[in-house]
């Protein structure tokens, strides 16, 4: 079968199994597109920015487990993807980036929209590629989401010149094996490392499960609830690790680190034994290292053997597949008691209901609106079914403490780069890969406006999602942090904004303003009911604040904490002081 | 402390790059590059030698091993190893005298003289890099014109060996028959 270059990249596709891609198209893309026509099987969705193309494209990764597809012309097409490629490598996001790049005779002239993009992408994936033959296209692309989808996922780039696309060639699909001496899939442990596991794990007193991300990377969710419920060993959950264990389960104590619940950090802080389960250690959730966790033993079992140790010394490092080492884990586990310890971290809790926002307005109601009460009615109208995806910043973490998760894949975030503008176009992604799904996009008014052009697509697309803008007319997480370490100086923190539901009224969009605790219902009601996007604008109280704090870089136990009504001299006057 | 690691990876375009630039981003210091073929045309081989904490070392062949291009990575720092580095080196010998002091001082250190000119000669030592800096550090007395060293190759002593594997890069020719039929090496040499 003779087929030019761009068909045998939609060929390739088809045999990924992908039905739905998306991109922008430019010139040194043309023939991609071109050849797009002749397979209608393949949907494809056009973003406003390239940005919000690969947010889409992972947003749509996350939610599915399948691999994301977005397209991009040469030059400041591909550019645009930096921003998303970095976040989807450092979230382990799989993603395939297809750019167009000019011809290969153009290539190093500085051409018309000619860039270095594996150069400029080489930090930012987890391999990528310039195919200089047509030859060679088939047997990259396929390498390509092979890569992308093993091990530990993450985005690759194949750079295509304009004249590989075209140059027909007589069309073999590669059958066989692939050849790459250089990447091991890890699997199962050594028996070896799972005795030693599981002699930590008997004898500990204070043990503490600490999952992440791996746990839904791996679909290692049944095993760490057994694991978990045999040992009677309790889970903290980071940021992107929710969903992997349920959060109304007795064991689970929520999440952990700068913003987490003060009884998984105080937990983290007394434990004899962590068992880090598919997670890295990131500063955000381990605060000082000197401090972090100084009496406990570690396990950790992870995929990517450059994270042992990286951050954390451990004891027993793992280097494997979280799902089956944890099936070879079960079967050797005797059952645990830790009831003196589960009692502790229950006193905590308790410690933390005391000061929390929630309760305190529904005993001194202030007749303001308070983002925290938002999310709260959010996830009492949705009855916490909704696939949330937040943005980044305040509302991010009032979301992750508000909106508890029992389902795998249902909060989708930007943790590891902590992407403003993220949000919205991976509630499209997350929309059109699990049609399904009740999808809120939550975000801020700040990210919000970083890619808020993509409102276009949502109307163009007509995906069926609710944009809930947390709104309070200020980067509210940097002014948390001018507030508490830069002496309440807010400088370039106000925001002055657009009228949010005329903005969606100009794409279509239905649109409403909430202000009151009291109308929150009826909105969201109101929003669930519509079908196609609808936008829903709260106007929240300004100088909120997101508690427990543990300030980059201080110990984890040391949590700037929202006081006790009784440790607040002004109480009376001013219950929701801060 | 000094580091020595020894990188085998795929001998195709862009591979250094790959690896240089982690050391960039991680901001380690290379003291000195080598790359070159290995008997297996499909590998080449990369020794580096770098400024690091000691815990560091362990880190940076982890983090090699990400690389896909990279195939095996070895710490050789504290191993029994045969290490050597080349210079050559062009000193000024206008006369008969500093033509004669040079000639007597590569016999002693076990030069080689590779070239004599009417003004300059080039001389070349291959050895353990502190005798080749001690040759240098002679050479002095004469005046030094041009220099340069290859920086530091090692190679673990008796049967160690990098594990070679029965490999070769057919990764595209076997499965894309090229312009001319039959899979050619002509995509690896680019």
């Amino acid at each position: 079968m003779k087929l030019t270059g761009a068909e045998i990249v939609w060929e390739c596709l088809l045999r990924e199994g992908v039905d739905l891609v998306f991109g922008y198209p430019g010139g040194a893309i043309l023939p991609i597109y071109d050849a797009l026509t002749k397979y209608p099987q393949i949907r494809h969705v056009l973003p406003r920015h390239e940005q919000g193309g690969t947010h889409m494209a992972e947003g749509y990764a996350r939610a599915t487990g399948k691999v994301g597809v977005m397209l991009a012309t040469s030059g400041p097409g591909a550019t645009n993807l930096v921003t998303g490629l970095a976040n989807a490598m450092m979230d382990s996001s799989p993603l395939v980036a297809i750019t167009g790049q000019v011809p290969l005779g153009a290539i190093g002239s500085d051409a018309f929209q000619e860039t270095d993009v594996t150069g400029c992408t080489l930090p930012v994936t987890k391999h990528n590629y310039l195919v200089t033959r047509t030859e060679d296209i088939a047997y990259t692309i396929r390498e390509a989401f092979h890569i992308a989808r093993t091990g530990r996922p993450g985005p690759v780039l194949v750079d295509i010149p304009k004249d590989v696309q075209n140059k027909v060639i007589e069309f073999h699909y590669p059958e066989g094996e692939l050849r790459l001496p250089g990447y091991n899939v890890p699997g199962k442990a050594h028996p070896k490392e799972i005795e030693a596991a599981l002699d930590l794990i008997h004898s500990a007193k204070r043990p503490l499960i600490l999952a992440g991300h791996g746990v839904l990377m791996s679909g290692a969710m049944d095993e760490i609830r057994s694991f978990a419920e045999i040992t009677q060993t309790p889970v903290a959950l980071t940021l992107l690790g929710k969903g992997g264990f349920p959060e109304n389960h007795p064991l689970c104590v929520g999440m952990m680190g700068m913003h987490g619940t003060a009884a998984a950090n105080q937990a983290i802080q007394q434990a004899d034994l962590l068992l880090a389960f598919g997670m890295r250690f990131d500063d955000r959730v381990t605060g000082n290292l000197k401090t972090y966790s100084p009496n406990s033993k570690k396990i950790h079992v992870e995929i990517d053997p450059s994270e042992i140790n990286k951050n954390v010394k451990v004891d027993v490092g793992i280097i494997g597949d979280l799902k089956m080492v944890l099936r070879q884990l079960l079967p050797k586990l005797q059952t645990g008691q830790h009831q003196e310890w589960i009692g502790q971290i229950r006193d905590w809790e308790e410690d933390t209901s005391e000061r929390d926002i929630l309760l305190r307005l529904a005993a001194h109601p202030d007749g303001k609106l308070w983002a925290a009460q938002v999310i709260a009615e959010l996830f009492r109208c949705t009855e916490g079914k909704a696939l949330t995806v937040s943005d980044v910043g305040q509302h991010q973490m009032l979301e992750a403490q508000y909106y508890p998760h029992t389902r795998p894949h249902s909060l989708l975030t930007s943790g590891g780069l902590g992407t403003m503008g993220f949000g919205m176009p991976a509630a499209i992604g997350a929309k059109l890969g699990r049609p399904d799904e009740e999808v809120w996009a939550i975000v801020g008014d700040g990210g919000f406006q970083m890619t808020l052009t993509e409102l276009g697509t949502a109307m163009q697309e007509h995906v069926n999602i609710n944009i809930a803008i947390i709104n309070n007319s200020f980067l509210g997480m940097v002014r948390q942090w001018q507030e508490f370490f830069y002496e309440e100086r807010y400088q370039s923190t106000p925001l002055k904004n657009p009228d949010f539901v005329k903005l969606a009224a100009a794409y279509d969009i239905p649109a409403r303003r909430v202000s009151t605790k009291e109308e929150i219902e009826e909105a969201v009601q109101w929003a669930r009911s519509i079908d196609g996007p609808t936008l829903i604008e709260f106007v929240v109280v300004q100088n909120d604040i997101v508690y427990p704090m543990v300030p980059a870089g201080a110990d984890l136990h040391a949590m700037i904490r929202r006081p006790k009504p009784s440790e607040s001299p002004d109480f009376e006057n001013n219950p929701t002081a801060i | 402390m000094k580091h020595t690691l020894i990188c085998l990876v795929e001998n195709k375009p862009g591979v250094l790059n790959r690896v240089v630039s982690l050391f960039r981003r991680r901001n380690f210091n290379m003291d000195s590059l080598t790359v070159g073929r290995t008997h297996n045309p499909d590998i080449s081989r990369i020794t580096v030698v770098m400024e690091a904490e000691p815990g560091d070392g362990k880190k940076v062949v982890m983090m090699l091993y990400k690389l896909i291009d990279v195939i095996e990575v070895q710490d050789v720092t504290n191993i029994p190893t045969i290490n050597r580095d080349l210079a050559l080196v062009k000193v000024r010998t206008p006369d008969a005298y500093s033509r004669n002091a040079v000639t007597d001082l590569c016999y002693e250190r076990g030069a080689r003289l590779v070239d004599i000119g009417p003004e300059v000669t080039i001389v070349e030592l291959a050895g353990a890099e502190e005798s080749v800096e001690s040759f240098v550090e002679a050479l002095h007395q004469f005046e030094i014109v041009e220099m340069v060293r290859t920086g530091r190759v090692s190679m673990g002593r008796g049967i160690r060996t990098m594990e070679q594997r029965d490999y070769k890069s057919t990764r595209f020719a076997a499965y894309a028959p090229s312009v001319n039929g039959g899979g050619s090496a002509e995509h690896d040499d680019e």
